[in-house]
């Protein structure tokens, strides 16, 4: 059951070939089993799922079913959900529960899915491995001593695990797309403003973007659909028409433009993640693409480019957490000022301060145009390259993540080491652009993702891209062993 | 780019952050680390480059001038660590 | 040493909107603790700012009133502090690029003298909330927060260092109260807090260009309060100075009961506000269209009425200054002087009795008893004789007290002017018939006598006779055997 695309489900559970209340029990049976070998669920929400696969069952009796009705997804804990606690993967947050939903939730719901639970992330989505998260670290399904990647790490294991049938993620510089490729499961980043971020807990909030994990590419289709479009209550949603993402899925791809960006093959990308990702592009080939060498020159500044912005930003957001009107408080606090330096330094992990420590002094008197500015001006400089690029080209390709998922424990000790996981994934956020990660052919076991990057509010053609390769390839209908 | 043991300090008080002692010294060679990785950004020239804030070329929707929230106070305060009287309470404050 | 004070006020005022900056919350003043602080105005994680198009209507309406370049595209930046009243631990103002640029205003001097005053800029902001000090909260030790006021659209108003003294500062803070209300952008209540001033006070040897290290009151709420505390101020630092110290650049609040200004506790460390363009919001960009939208029903502004009064009416600037003080007060004036063409006379009494009046009374011209029509009537009582400039008063403290219009008052209290020459002949006969003795005096050349034959008259007549006519027909009488 678990391995039926979502379209399959919609419509069995329409034909009343099971219900919704036995999916979603399947599932919840499956994550009681299971997950304790993952941790990929903070947070799993039997009695409301069950409640809202009786509803999703009567609507689909009574014909007015929306089209996710009684689909089992999970959300990653960052999205605000009204009764089941939003953590954001950290202490400071273990008592919350948000008395609204976010928009990218309540939408979801209106289209009648079903909330299994919320997944475990990278604190406050600030990692690429899932091991800053209060709740410990998630385990990549396919080899539970390795990563599963982050910051949407249990999103991303719980789907590859078949614990749901697909899960929100948020990416700031990756976090859908490297756990995408580390689990070996369908991720998009959608372009910045396409979804809302009303209620989705900010880290950076000029690269926030929310987006999916799936088992395909159709699957991420069905769910954008409801997800994608124009919410007043954010003031960067952009007012731009959603198109009908399944509908394109099938479109001709015949004569697609490909630019391979130089610099992401170079130094740097483990050799057999490259031949893999080369033979993902001769398949496009033989679908009718053409491919050609393009240059994004400043893209190796994405980095350092990326470590002023968001962590100059998430210094900002989260002085919000101060221990007054909600989350973690020290006790008995003796002033004011040990009221927030006792209730912050316990509610936040090391990543977390790390990076609120490093936004604070970018943007600190004397420092501001020396970092921030200057940030500013080169990720000016990186977008200029991509829109360059997309003058001549349709998409652009290149490898989701340097490596295979790397074992757990291996990079905590060094932050940089562990950022420059991200090095293909930032410039995308930087530049607002929407990006994928699908699975190619795994080396050594482990899974392998492509990225495709396409030009702003081009999801539907990224998706169809992708679509097209899963028409003629196998590699994202594998399952890891002992979650089939 | 090096930070010491009083920039840290100065920092973490800004950003209200209490760290420990023991601490400093390894957050002072994380942070100078993350900060070397950023120092690449130097050997760019940007001159005359505008900076761009934000990856959206869109201006400031306005909202109509409505009241359309109401009190939800009691719901709000569920969730406070410390209330009385409607009031969210801290550590006795002096101006 | 002759000390020169210099001083630039930042004027915080209360956008007259229904709902807060970036929430749909009320701002309604008085409500109960937190009722009016929704999830944006909290902080709550998740939450985003949209912006309310009113309070950028009404900034615009001021850019335009002061004449300066409304920007065609401003930001919104985040202020970073930690203060339990400031719920996101920022404030969310502009920095870079404010709405309203550089602009300038008139104020009059006790003298009759116009002075210019520059506005450096103003932004919009959102306001924080309060923190409330009460004793035996949670059994003591705590500060209650009320968050009800957190995103309340302000206008901050910055002005140039250019005024010179205490009362300059005040004419200069009720020329901006006056504004602000004249073109209906802010209630201007300081009670409430909608009008609060902050002031940047230094002072220099005169003659020195450089400027001294300043000082910055914060929260004056009363016009009597800015004066005190920058006279307290002023003479505090020429003390520190001339007693060989320095003055530190610091924030100090006035305290009205001990007529003082103390350092801030709160405000002690050097604060780094770490400003940057805050991210949830993008530029606000305004076209000419909007413009236009926003200041087409934009009245006459004080400073033309008042050079209007000034040149149409040949009222003395000060005069005419305090004509304009208000809206309303203009409107007042310009009514009885279309219904009475008696522009002079019309001040007189407006800037006079009815000045008086209103303020014994401590009511705003709106709720005066007397309207312009009835002392427009009174004028015309006046104008034709029918009653003595002397008695007009009584007739305008009986309309103040509810007695009716003019000509009830006068009918009622029979105050109407003798001017019946043949009743006036017999009685200024008789009064000549009765004092031989003056009439002497009066004939021998001395003139003062006039005086009391005048007085006598009018207290035999009650006040009522007419002055003009007692004249004539004194002289007539007197020079005549």
């Amino acid at each position: 059951m678990q391995n039926k695309s979502i379209a399959q489900m919609a419509a069995e559970l329409r034909l009343r070939t099971y219900s919704s209340v036995e999916l979603t029990r399947h599932y919840l049976e499956r994550i009681a089993r299971l997950d304790p070998r993952l941790n990929s669920f903070i947070s799993v929400a039997s009695e409301s799922a069950l409640t809202a696969a009786e509803r999703a069952d009567r609507a689909i009796a009574a014909g007015d079913a929306g089209p996710l009705a009684g689909i089992p997804i999970a959300h990653k804990d960052i999205f605000c959900t009204a009764g089941i606690k939003t953590s954001c993967g950290s202490r400071m947050l273990d008592n919350f529960v948000a008395p609204y939903d976010a928009t990218v939730v309540e939408r979801l719901a209106a289209a009648g899915a079903v909330v299994l639970g919320k997944t475990n992330m990278d604190e406050f989505a600030m990692g690429s491995s899932n091991e800053t998260s209060y709740y410990g670290p998630v385990h990549n399904p396919w080899d539970a001593d390795r990563v599963p990647g982050g910051s949407s790490g249990g999103s991303a294991a719980a789907v590859a695990a078949r614990l749901c049938a697909a899960a929100t993620g948020t990416d700031t510089g990756g976090s859908i797309r490297q756990p995408a490729a580390l689990c070996g499961i369908t991720g998009i980043k959608p372009t910045y403003g396409r979804c809302s971020r009303w209620g989705m807990i900010a880290f950076a909030s000029s690269l926030d973007q929310a987006g999916v994990l799936a088992r395909s590419a159709a699957d991420a289709a069905c769910l954008l659909d409801e997800m994608a479009g124009f919410d007043p209550r954010d003031s960067t949603s952009a007012d731009v028409a959603v198109p009908d993402y399944v509908d394109a899925l099938d479109h001709d791809i015949a004569g697609l433009r490909i630019g391979l960006p130089k610099e992401y093959f170079g130094e740097g990308l483990d050799p057999r993640v490259a031949a893999s990702v080369q033979d993902a592009i001769k398949e496009y080939e033989r679908l009718g693409a053409t491919v050609k060498e393009i240059s994004l020159p400043n893209s190796p500044l994405s980095v350092p480019v990326y470590y002023v912005v968001a962590p100059a930003e998430c210094s900002s957001n989260l002085a919000r957490f101060d221990g007054v009107r909600y989350g973690h408080r020290c006790e008995n606090p003796k002033d004011l000022e040990d009221l927030y330096k006792r209730s912050r330094a316990e509610g936040f992990g090391d990543e977390v301060q790390r990076r609120i420590m490093i936004g604070t002094y970018v943007l600190s008197a004397g420092y501001y145009d020396a970092y921030y500015l200057k940030a500013q001006k080169i990720r000016h400089l990186i977008a200029d390259d991509f829109a360059r690029a997309f003058e001549e080209v349709d998409v652009i390709m290149g490898p989701t993540a340097p490596t295979t998922a790397f074992p757990l424990g291996a990079k905590t000790d060094d932050p940089v080491a562990m950022y420059l996981n991200d090095i293909y994934t930032i410039a995308t956020n930087l530049a607002g652009l929407p990006g994928m990660s699908i699975p190619v052919e795994p080396v050594d076991g482990l899974p392998v993702g492509l990225q495709i990057i396409g030009n702003s509010f081009q999801e539907a053609r990224l998706l169809n891209v992708a679509h097209r390769f899963q028409h003629v390839t196998h590699w994202h209908q594998g399952a890891p062993s002992g979650f089939e | 780019m090096s930070l010491d043991a009083s920039d840290i300090e100065k920092i973490a008080h800004l950003a209200r952050l209490e760290i420990a002692l023991e601490s400093i010294a390894r957050y002072a060679a994380d942070l100078s680390n993350i900060l070397d990785l950023v120092a690449q950004m130097d050997a760019v020239d940007t001159t005359g480059v505008e900076p761009m804030a934000h990856p959206l070329h869109m201006s400031q929707r306005l909202r109509p001038d409505r009241v359309s929230e109401r009190n939800q106070r009691e719901l709000f305060q569920a969730i406070a660590p410390l209330t009385e009287d409607g009031l969210y309470l801290v550590p006795k404050v002096i101006d | 040493m002759q000390w020169e004070t210099v001083i630039g006020l930042e004027i915080h005022t209360q956008l007259a909107t229904q709902s807060k900056i970036f929430s749909g919350a009320s701002i309604a003043f008085g409500a109960s603790p937190n009722t009016q602080a929704c999830a944006i105005d909290l902080g709550l994680p998740g939450v985003l700012p949209v912006l309310n198009a009113e309070a950028v209507r009404l900034a615009v309406r001021f850019g335009k009133a002061i004449g300066a370049e409304v920007a065609p595209r401003s930001v919104f930046a985040r202020k970073n502090y930690f203060y339990p009243d400031l719920p996101k631990g920022y404030q969310i103002s502009q920095y870079e690029l404010p709405i309203v640029g550089e602009g300038r205003v008139e104020i009059v001097l006790g003298d009759g003298a116009v002075k210019s005053i520059g506005v450096t800029r103003a932004h919009l902001e959102e306001d924080a909330g309060k923190s409330l000090h009460e004793e035996n909260l949670a059994g003591g030790g705590y500060t209650g927060i009320d968050l009800n006021r957190a995103g309340t659209p302000l206008l901050e108003i910055v002005s140039e260092p250019d005024m010179r003294t205490p009362q300059e500062a005040v004419a200069y803070a009720r020329k901006i109260h006056q504004l602000v209300r004249w073109i209906g952008i802010s209630d201007g209540n300081m009670q409430e807090g909608s009008f609060r001033v902050d002031a940047n006070v230094s002072v220099r040897p005169l003659g020195q260009t450089r400027f001294g290290t300043r000082t910055e009151i914060k929260n004056l709420n009363s016009f009597r309060f800015i004066e005190r505390a920058i006279q307290f101020e002023v003479e505090r630092q020429i003390d520190v100075i001339e007693g060989g110290g320095t003055i530190v650049q610091e924030t100090r609040l006035y305290d009205p009961e001990r007529d003082e200004t103390r350092p801030m506790r709160s405000k002690e460390e050097a604060n780094d506000y770490r400003y940057f363009p805050d991210p949830d919001l993008l530029p606000v960009e305004i076209d000419v269209a909007f413009i236009v939208d926003a200041v087409a029903d934009l009245p006459e502004l004080p400073d033309s009425m008042r050079e209007r009064f000034h040149t149409q009416y040949g009222l003395g600037e000060y005069d005419a200054s305090l004509l304009t003080a208000g809206r309303e007060l203009a409107q007042y004036f310009e009514a009885v002087v279309q219904a009475t063409a008696e522009p002079k006379l019309a001040a007189n009494w407006v800037n006079g009795e009815l000045a008086a009046a209103l303020n014994r009374s401590e009511i705003e011209i709106a709720r005066s008893p007397v309207s312009a029509a009835m002392l427009a009537g009174l004028i015309h009582r006046i104008q034709d004789g029918t009653v003595s400039g002397k008695l007009a008063k009584q007739v305008f403290e009986a309309m103040w007290s509810g007695e009716g219009d003019a000509d009830s008052v006068i009918q009622a209290r029979g105050l109407r002017q003798i001017t019946d020459s043949g009743e006036l002949e017999a009685m200024i006969a008789a009064i000549v018939a009765a004092n031989p003795g003056q009439v002497e005096q009066y004939r021998a050349g001395k003139d003062k006598v006039f005086g009391f034959f005048v007085g006598q008259v009018m207290k035999e007549s009650k006040g009522k006779a007419n002055p003009q006519q007692v004249n004539e027909i004194l002289m007539r009488v007197l020079a005549s055997d």
